[in-house]
């Protein structure tokens, strides 16, 4: 059965678990609950906060510190700044966006595979050898034994990442190109394009409201 | 000592359904984004969990290399929504079919 809150923990350790937890679930919620993308996007904030809380209730301070700095600090500024950048911080109705058997189908499906997996889990959580891969409470800070563990057993995996990373930012800037390839770039006189930029200028020019 | 990995592990599991059904109800592509991130990091407390509980460095090995992997994948996932957009202003993710056959 399902250990008592308290039953191996200290009343502190406790009280920032449960109010941790809460941050997390909540902020989740307002994830997917916020009508607004850019409260979406804080409340997203708030749930990684709260799971670097608990990443340093378990003694991985590195990767708390890492959580804050890459996730709240990069990629939701990342977020907050393609909806700012596409206009798309207003209100939006939720109710309207799907159809009512759609939603409800999900949030079954949901809930019987959440009901499912703690079902698998009750009196077993945790089976499986012990440090296979190495030691976490090995010499000096969390941050050592990290450091060690990447740079020797894990450093080809390491290597391939930096490669992934150059890949996606290589992608970023090909995607963020406009499709014809010759931005800023103007078309020589006489040439198709130059009469479609005529045209599209003239559009403009006579859509806008002149007063 | 602390809490009991049970706990953690069903925090985790509620944070991963509620992405889940988050990804399945909503269309704005964004937000939809926002959820596979919520998914992503349920599984990392998951990961730091069992690091804890089966003492193996493994575990947050793991963790860091999601991280990356979120960012790689964010960076991409966001350059498609821009190009989307760049099309059709307002596009939610039924609008992105081009490829349907």
């Amino acid at each position: 059965m399902e250990p008592s809150l308290l039953a191996s923990a200290t009343i502190p350790d406790a009280i920032t678990f449960v109010i941790a937890g809460l941050i997390v679930v909540g902020g989740a919620l307002g994830v997917v609950f916020m009508k607004n993308p850019v409260h979406s996007a804080l409340s997203l904030i708030m749930t990684l906060f709260g799971i670097a809380v608990l990443f340093i209730e378990q003694n991985a301070q590195f990767l708390a510190a890492v959580q804050i700095i890459v996730y709240a600090g990069a990629i939701v500024v990342l977020f907050l700044f393609v909806i700012m950048l596409l206009g798309v911080d207003r209100n939006e109705r939720i109710a309207a966006e799907n159809s009512t058997a759609q939603r409800t189908g999900a949030i079954v499906l949901g809930v019987a595979v959440l009901v499912e997996v703690l079902l698998l889990g009750t009196g077993q959580w945790v089976t499986g050898a012990h440090s296979t891969t190495g030691s976490l409470t090995g010499q000096g800070a969390n941050v050592n034994v990290i450091g060690k563990s990447l740079f020797t057993t894990y450093l080809l995996p390491f290597e391939v990442t930096s490669a992934l990373l150059i890949v996606a930012v290589v992608a970023a800037v090909v995607l963020a190109r406009r499709h014809d390839g010759h931005e800023n770039v103007q078309p020589e006189i006489g040439t198709k394009e130059a009469h479609e930029l005529a045209a599209t200028e003239t559009e403009a020019e006579n859509g806008a409201p002149v007063r | 000592m602390s809490i009991a990995a049970s706990w953690y592990l069903t925090l985790a599991a509620v944070v991963f359904t509620i992405g889940a059904v988050g990804l399945l109800i909503r269309r704005n592509v964004l937000v939809m984004f926002m959820c596979i991130e919520l998914m992503l990091n349920a599984a990392n407390l998951t990961f730091v969990t069992f690091a804890r509980e089966l003492n193996d460095v493994g575990g947050q090995i793991a963790v860091f290399f999601v991280l990356v992997v979120a960012a790689a994948e964010v960076v991409v996932g966001l350059g498609i929504i821009v190009a989307i957009f760049r099309r059709k202003p307002g596009a939610t993710a039924d609008d992105a079919h081009m490829l349907k056959g």
